[in-house]
This record gives structure tokens, sequence and C-alpha cells, in this order.
């Protein structure tokens, strides 16, 4: 009698499983074996069959060359493209400290938070295309937004120093989409999710700080920051993973990945390999590199950072 | 003594003042750097092509509208599809929202309310695919699709979105608050799993259900790189694709591409205006737990 009614509730839980678990393992489990495959060879799709040419793609991808005596990576462009990928990321700390004090701010009594809550989270919930082509002529030298702002400036201070060259310039243009990326950023959800981590920290440990006569500045350090650790950690490896895999909408609307290959990220080259030059193998190679990079970092985050949280 | 006393409370009554006044003004110059681009984008796009390219006169005139020439976002609509690209947005868009809550919520019943072998192996092979980039899925379903013949069509769009370990680790972790006790009353009168998933667990799970199908919604309708890859034709465009492509046709019309973004944006920005309490309860309910 209990054999049976296991046997019906284990038949039950599959039919309930059965529509999510098919599609989970066509689109979703499987490709990552078939990915992994697919990186072992040369193929564009329309030929038939694939050419199998072992860790062909993985050499040219990561290896070196001797090149008039000296050693040459395979893919200079791979290696700049990364570098790109990782300087973007560098605005993650940033971006994370003003969430923390926008979040600090709307903590306190404030009146009308859902307004200021709304306002900050609006940039981050809008299409990444419309905000992409908004910020395109947000940095148009010459008519932009920005520009126009230098301008007022220094009519009011006099002086009249032209702005820069924004997404043209190869020096500016990683730093003009780590500003974009700051602007969208700041006050979504990280802020929402610092916001609830300050409302969940007890009021007595502030009461018995203040007792012990502690300023503002020592309760964050002994209370604040320590209480807030998990979810400080948790956007840090949230937004490096997704961060590793970022910059392919605003390389491809507003850049094109210039210039000189300056706003290009690994991203955006997978989506070249596979998309444009329809080389399918080397798309999967880079990111089966990527899946690899992510899963040590995270790894060495948790092994390291997890010490330094406190729960 | 009594005098000293009043007279640190006054002080820390005045810092704490400063304080606020402090808290105010990070808010208000924050809200204002959120709102001066949109302010910008709505102003660029009711003005005429000619008045773009001339230096504002005062602060003011780059911000407030002085010009209103709401015919430019009727021609925005002429130039491109634009009506076609809302139509499957909404579609797709409801589609694999409706899809992804039907399917997930059933897995997620099964994952939290029933025993059968395999059940934590499983649950572990979903979870572990979470952390893995979107790129390395999405070659080989691209793959699949361009071998399917299902490239340029709503399939392309819709099938492969449908099936979110995400929306089922949510309300997994949603159901699995909800007492047994109704549930065990439900069996000893004889109740079958589906009744129970039906007419008890639904209909208690109603705040998560909303979450999801927002949160969904609004995700497929920013959505960029899939639709890229399996869309060819203007007639099968979500919007975020037939505005890229308006930006390519049309690169220096910036009062039309004002126009154009201005309108993909105010759906989103409405629905997330009524519906923000449930997306902050999503953003709550993923996040950390200690």
């Amino acid at each position: 009698m209990a054999l049976k009614a296991r046997a019906k509730e284990t038949l039950a839980a599959y039919l309930f499983l059965s529509p999510n678990l098919i599609g989970f393992m066509v689109f979703t489990f499987l490709p990552v074996f078939a990915s992994l495959l697919l990186s072992f060879y040369k193929w564009d799709i329309i030929t038939w069959p694939p050419k199998f040419v072992g860790m062909h793609n993985f050499v040219d991808l990561l290896g070196v060359h001797s090149e008039a005596g000296k050693l040459v990576v395979n893919d200079p462009k791979f290696w700049q493209y990364l570098w790109n990928t990782v300087f973007l990321m560098f605005s993650i700390p940033i971006c994370m400290m003003a969430s923390l004090f926008l979040a600090t701010a709307l903590n306190r009594k404030i009146k009308g938070e859902s307004l200021f809550r709304t306002l900050f989270f609006l940039p981050s919930i809008c299409p990444g295309v419309a905000v992409a082509i908004l910020w395109l002529w947000i940095f148009n030298p010459d008519f932009g937004m920005l520009n126009n702002i230098i301008y007022w400036i220094g009519k009011l201070l006099g002086f009249n120093i032209p702005g820069p060259l924004w997404l043209n310039s190869p020096g500016w243009a990683k730093p003009s989409l780590m500003l974009m990326n700051f602007w969208i950023a700041i006050g979504g959800m990280n802020m929402i999710l610092y916001l609830a981590a300050l409302q969940g920290i007890p009021r007595d440990f502030y009461e018995a700080a203040e007792i012990d006569g502690a300023n503002g500045w020592q309760k964050f350090w002994a209370i604040t920051w320590p209480q807030i650790s998990p979810t400080t950690f948790f956007i840090f490896l949230m937004s490096i993973i997704g961060g590793f895999q970022g910059g392919f909408m605003q390389a491809y609307i507003m850049t094109g990945g210039g210039p000189g290959g300056a706003t290009t990220t690994i991203e955006y080259y997978i989506f070249n390999n596979l998309y444009t030059w329809q080389n399918v193998g080397y798309a999967a190679a880079i990111a089966w590199f990527l899946f690899i990079v992510i899963f040590a970092v995270s790894l060495i985050n948790w092994r390291f950072g997890g010490k330094l949280v406190h729960y | 003594m009594a005098e000293k006393n009043i007279r640190h409370k006054s002080a820390a009554g005045s810092k704490e003042k400063g304080l606020q006044f402090f808290a105010y003004s990070v808010l208000i110059i924050g809200a204002v750097s959120m709102i001066l681009p949109f302010l910008w984008m709505t102003t660029t796009s009711l003005k005429t092509l000619d008045a773009i390219f001339i230096q504002p006169k005062n602060w003011i005139q780059m911000f407030v509208p002085t010009m209103f020439k709401w015919e430019n976002y009727a021609e925005a609509f002429k130039v491109v599809p634009f009506a076609k690209f809302y139509m499957n947005s909404i579609l797709v868009g409801l589609a694999v929202t409706v899809g992804q809550v039907f399917t997930s919520s059933m897995a997620a019943y099964a994952f939290s309310r029933l025993t059968f072998p395999g059940r934590d192996k499983l649950f572990f092979a979903y979870l572990a695919t979470m952390m893995i980039p979107g790129s390395v899925t999405m070659i080989p379903v691209y793959v699949l699709m361009r071998l399917f013949g299902w490239v340029d069509t709503y399939k392309a769009l819709i099938i492969p979105m449908i099936f979110s370990a995400y929306g089922t680790f949510m309300l997994r972790q949603f159901f699995m608050t909800l007492p047994k006790d109704l549930e065990d009353a439900a069996k000893i009168d004889g109740c079958g799993f589906f009744r129970i998933f039906w007419t008890i667990i639904l209909p208690l799970s109603k705040p998560a259900l909303a979450t999801l199908t927002v949160f969904t919604f609004m995700g497929n309708w920013g959505n960029f790189m899939w639709p890229l890859l399996v869309t060819n034709s203007d007639s099968m465009r979500t919007l975020p694709i037939g505005l890229e492509s308006f930006k390519t046709q049309y690169s220096t019309d910036w009062h039309l591409l004002m126009a154009g973004s201005v309108m993909a944006m105010l759906p989103i920005v409405i629905i997330f205006i009524f519906t923000q309490r449930y997306f902050v309860e999503s953003i709550k309910l993923s996040g950390v737990k200690g």
C-alpha cells in the first residue's frame, strides 16, 4: 500500500516536472555540453559535417607562437577585449559605494521615500537599447547634453574648455561607458538590496552603541558594515559575474566596439564570432573560457570573501 | 546638571538635523541626475531637426521643452513599423510570461511538496545552470534554431525563453514557506495532487506568481541579443531590435530617435510605477538569505 502510494507520488512529480524539465534539458542543460563539444569543431552551421579540429580553437585563442624570435599571442585581439572587459568592471566598487550611500540616505526617515526610490530605479528597468540610444545622444561631442553642461559651467565660471569627444576618443570611450553604467546601476537592484539589509539591522545594536558613546562613523564600521557584509558580498559576486558577460549592447549600439576596439568586450567578441563571422566553434571556445574564468573567480570569492563576511 | 543635559540634547538634535539635511541633499542631487537625461530626451524628441543642432541659449532650454512638435512621434511611426514592433513585443512577452509561470509553478510544486527519487540531484542541476554564462547555452540553442528552421518565427522568440531555472527556483523557495497542514487535510479528504496544486498552492502563492509575472514580462521587454540572433525580417522584430534598426537608418535624425526611445520606454515605465511593489519583492526574494 505504502509502496503504491510512493510510486503514485513519483509519477505525479514527474508529470508536474515534465513540461519544465523537457525544456530545461533541451534549451539549458544539454546545450552546456553541446557547447563544449562545438568548441572542438570548426563549423559555419551550413557546411555538413562540422570539421573536428581538436584543441585548435583553444590554441588559437589562448596560445602563443614565435615571431621573429619573440613570443606573440595567437589572438592579440582577444587579450585586448579581455582587458576591456576587466577595465569596465573597475566601476563596480565605486558603483556599490554609491548605492550604499543612497540606501543609507533613504534609510533615514525621509519624506517621499517611495518617490525617490522610483526615480532611482527608473534607469535600470528601461529597455537597454533605448537607454543606449539616449546616451549616444548625451555623449554627442557637438550637441550632446554633457558637453552642453560643460559649456554652461565654463561660461558660469569664466573658462572655455571644450568637452571631451567621449565615445569617439580611444581614451575616453571606456570611462564614458562606465559613467553610463554608473547612472543605470546606482539606484537599481543593488540599492534595493542594501536598503533591505539596512532595514534588517536590529535597532538595539545602535542604541547600545549610543549608550557607549559611539559616534556615527564608529557605528557604521562596528555595526552597519559587518551587518550588511553578506549583501555586499552577494552584490559584488553578482556584479563580477555580470561584468564578465557585459558590454554587448553598448558595443553593438553605441560604438561598434570602437574606436580601435577600445569598447569591444568578450561578450561582443563571442557574438561577432557566432553571428557576424559564423565561426561557431571559436565562439563556443571563448564562451567556455569565459565560463571557466567566471567559475574560478567565484570560487576565489567564496574562499576568501566568505571569511570576511560576518553572518 | 539639568542645563548641561539639555544643551547636550540640543547639540545632538542639531547634529541630527544636519545629517537629515545632508541626506536630503544627497537624495535630491541623485534624483536630479537620474531625471535630467530623461528630460533631455523628451525635450529633444519635441524639437525640429534644425533646432536640435543649435546651442541652447540657457540652462532651461536644455531640459524644458519650448517647442512642441508632436508630429515627430507620428513620423517615427511612419518611417518604421513601430506598431508591428509593439505588437510583437507584447505578443512574445505575454506568451513567454504565461509559459514561464505555468511550467515553473508546476515544476516548483514538484520540487517543494513532493518526494521522489532524484529530486535533490535534479534541483541541484537546476541551480548549477544558473551560474553558467548565458552565451555558453545560447550558442547551441542558436544552432538548434537554424537546424529546426525556426529562425525568423515566433517559435524561436518564445519557446526557448519559456523554461526558466530562475523562475522555478524562486517559486520553489516561496512554496517551501507554505504550511503543510492544509495540504494534509486535503489529502485526507481524498484530494489528488493536481487538485492540491490548483486549489491550495496556487491561490496561496498569488504574490509570488504576480512577482514572477511582472519580472518575466519586464525582463523580456528589454531582451536584445536573442531576438537579434533569431529574427531577420521587419515583421518579426521586437521593439528593441526595431529601435536599433531605426537608429542605423536614421542615425542623425535625433528628434525621431528620441521620440522612438520615449515610446519604447513609456509602457515599461508605466507598468513599473504600478507594479514596483512586486519588483522590489522579487529582488529581495532572489537576494541574500543570510
